[in-house]
């Protein structure tokens, strides 16, 4: 169980140990490394809209708040990535911890709930929403986290339709299809935060993100994130070699689940409102692709799939068609790639699998990983997982 | 009495005595028949899933969406080639229809199963158990989103070839509709029973659920059996659409992912691996929203289905048939 391998080895010349250099010096000070990195990342994306190929596309305050609701998906993939990349759980119901998040704020700060009136502030709720969507993770996590991994990818599936639909219909406390509208927005010692100016939402946004991911670094190098990763790759070795797998495993679901309730509390105080079929399967599916195309385990990489997916789904696929309508491309002007949007992304998971199961950008482990070969003598017995040998039990 | 005969006995009475309980809870024919198509669709679809998982241990999420298709697949036949519109009285002729559309749509779907189960699994079988699962998302979301763009987000109205004629029977009325598609529904069943247990074929697929390495040592072509179950675990997904589509008379493209759930919970129920534990769990899973619905709490049925999933996956993993496998199950 070594920590990552890459500075080990020979020492490179040029280029190359200058690269390496660097990555040694980010990796011994990664806090400041992030910080530094979002400040220059959030300083720049919002000056890049300036300028014409994207300022042609909409506004820049559009574009402004375009990236914080990307922001809620980096988020929210960040989350799902402690539970699928470090972890190896497959959890298909994961928009079922961000709906939590969201009910759970607006329930406390919006005066149109039918049972209840509050006002809690924003900032404590986002710590609350967390806890409450970490402890259903428990909830759901303590029975069937001793199950093997493609039966908790079926549980999770059926989990994320039932949380929808108690939201859906149980409507004396959610007001059912209708949802909760009237939330009410941030504020900071004083400063109210409005529908009109996208900025703070967005400063707000990347602060988030950058404590988020300064904590998803700092448990990925931890001993409870080596037991993570041991478990993926071999849970039985990881349990022969003291790792409790099932608090192993629900730690890594209840921190996942946290981080959809923190997204959940940003984006009902964002968009004021929250309705059931905000979290429907094709969100799960749509966090999922995230993941698997940024590289799962790649904590910057997956942030970068987040970011890219949202941008290219809420923004160039609606842009394409104008695009090829100007051009007058005879075939292309007439498909609605919005319509396709979907197709797109189970044509992108299948062929990611086939053909760079790391992903986009892969972590150099998660890379190695999935590039076993099995060994031919053995067998399928002591392949890449050990749950993968054929039913012979049974 | 002879032990053969209470072999064959013994399970017959079974099946009446509960048939009979389940008539009598769900207050009567209406109901009951409701039941009854109802859990033959989930069964044939859940019969899928077992057999897939039975022999490369994949639950195939994209088996849900394989029955929607083939809804389609049967719905387009009928009104395109047949050029369907009403109702056929001639039973001779009906017949005939059904067998145009139904053989065909398992054909097409079995070859559909067949191509998916080369092109986006067989590449995957000795990689992580994450990377075939996550295909299979991806399949499902593209066969669901090529009906889509090709038919359209709204229901598709599948034409209604069955006279309404129903007949009384036990204080209900019974359509023959229904009676006919849980006929072919049983039927599709018991040939299934018996090519899995007395042909070569479903020796070969046993033996390679069992011990792949060993079926392969032992000359059985591994490859060339696997497609054959995906063949015909999509045929009878196909023959589960054709079913739902002439009797609920509209098809939509999402019908795979709620009755594909469904069904798997159904698989789960009655013991993964299990062919006879899968048509059970079809029909309990079908009594269980049947009777939700019956006592007046239709919305929550869906809820109630995966909560019993959860339950059982907790407590019994093994399913009702199931052999116990402990932690590993």
């Amino acid at each position: 169980m070594t920590a990552s391998a890459g500075a080990a080895g020979t020492r490179p010349q040029g280029f190359r140990g200058m690269r390496d250099r660097a990555g040694t010096l980010a990796a011994s000070h990664r806090s400041i490394t992030i910080i530094v990195g979002w400040i220059i990342v959030a300083t720049a994306l919002p000056l890049l809209m300036l300028v014409p190929p994207f300022s042609t596309f909409q506004t820049q305050s559009l574009w402004i708040d375009g990236f914080t609701n990307a922001g809620v998906f980096i988020l929210l993939a960040l989350g799902l990535n402690v539970v699928v990349g470090f972890a190896g759980l497959l959890d298909l119901g994961y928009a079922a911890f961000y709906a939590i998040g969201a009910y759970t704020y607006a329930f406390a700060a919006s005066p149109t709930v039918p049972w209840i009136s509050l006002h809690v502030p924003f900032w404590p709720m986002l710590l609350v929403g967390a806890a409450v969507a970490a402890m259903f993770g428990l909830l759901l996590g303590a029975p069937t986290l001793r199950l093997r991994g493609d039966y908790l990818a079926i549980v999770t599936l059926g989990f994320g339709e039932i949380v929808p639909a108690v939201f859906l219909n149980a409507d004396k406390v959610t007001n059912g299809t209708n949802g909760i509208g009237g939330v009410y927005k941030p504020d900071l010692f004083g400063y109210q935060f409005t529908l009109g100016n996208p900025v703070p939402y967005y400063i707000a946004m990347v602060a988030i993100i950058a404590i988020v991911m300064i904590l998803v670094y700092r448990l990925q190098d931890s001993r409870l994130g080596r037991a993570w990763m041991a478990v993926r790759e071999d849970e039985l070795a990881a349990a022969s070699n003291g790792v409790n797998t099932v608090t192993t495993k629900l730690l890594a679901f209840a921190l996942g689940a946290s981080t959809a309730g923190l997204a959940g509390v940003f984006t009902a105080s964002k968009l004021t409102f929250v309705s059931p079929d905000q979290f429907s399967f094709a969100v799960s599916f749509t966090i999922l692709a995230m993941v698997v195309l940024g590289g799962m385990g790649n904590v910057w990489g997956v942030a970068v799939g987040a970011f890219l997916l949202y941008t290219i789904q809420s923004v160039l696929l609606k842009q394409l068609n104008p695009f090829f309508h100007t051009l007058n491309v005879p075939f292309l002007k007439d498909i609605d790639f919005v319509q396709y949007q979907f197709l797109l992304y189970g044509l992108a998971l299948v062929l990611m699998m086939l053909l760079r199961p790391e992903g986009l950008f892969p972590s150099s482990r998660r890379r190695r990983e999935l590039h076993t070969e099995v060994d031919e003598y053995v067998g399928d017995e002591l392949g890449p997982d050990p749950s993968s040998s054929p039913m012979e039990q049974s | 009495m002879r032990p053969d005969i209470v072999r064959v006995l013994q399970p017959i009475v079974i099946i009446a005595v509960s048939l009979v309980v389940v008539w009598l809870l769900l207050g009567g024919t209406q109901q009951f028949m409701n039941f009854l198509t109802l859990g033959a669709i989930y069964a044939l679809i859940a019969l899928g899933y077992t057999m897939v998982y039975g022999i490369i241990e994949l639950i195939n999420f994209a088996h849900g969406d394989l029955f929607m298709f083939g809804a389609f697949v049967a719905m387009w036949i009928l009104t395109v080639p047949l050029g369907m519109t009403g109702a056929v009285d001639n039973p001779l002729q009906l017949t005939v229809i059904l067998v145009v559309v139904m053989l065909p749509t398992m054909i097409v779907m079995g070859l559909l199963g067949t191509f998916i189960e080369r092109f986006a699994y067989r590449p995957l079988r000795h990689a992580p158990r994450l990377a075939p699962l996550i295909t299979a998302i991806g399949v499902s979301f593209i066969l669901q989103n090529v009906i889509y763009s090709v038919f359209g987000p709204s229901p598709v109205n599948v034409p209604q070839v069955f006279p309404l004629t129903r007949f009384e029977f036990l204080g209900g009325r019974v359509s023959f509709l229904s009676l006919f598609m849980v006929a072919i529904a049983v039927f599709l069943m018991v040939l299934l029973q018996l090519f899995v247990g007395r042909t070569r074929l479903g020796r070969a697929m046993r033996s390679t659920a069992q011990d792949r390495e060993a079926a392969e040592l032992m000359g059985v072509d591994i490859n060339q059996t696997i497609a054959i179950t995906f063949f015909i675990a999509a045929a009878l997904a196909g023959a589960g659409g054709t079913i739902q589509g002439l009797y609920f008379g509209s098809v939509q493209f999402n019908l795979g992912f709620f009755v594909g759930l469904k069904a798997f919970t159904a698989a789960v129920l009655g013991g993964i691996g299990n062919t006879t534990g899968a048509a059970l769990g079809g029909f309990v899973i079908a009594f269980i929203e049947v009777f939700a619905t019956q006592l007046g709490y239709s919305r929550w049925s869906e809820v109630a289905v995966f909560t019993v999933l959860i339950l059982v996956l907790v407590f019994r993993p093994s399913g009702i048939l199931g052999q116990q496998l402990g932690e590993r199950a």
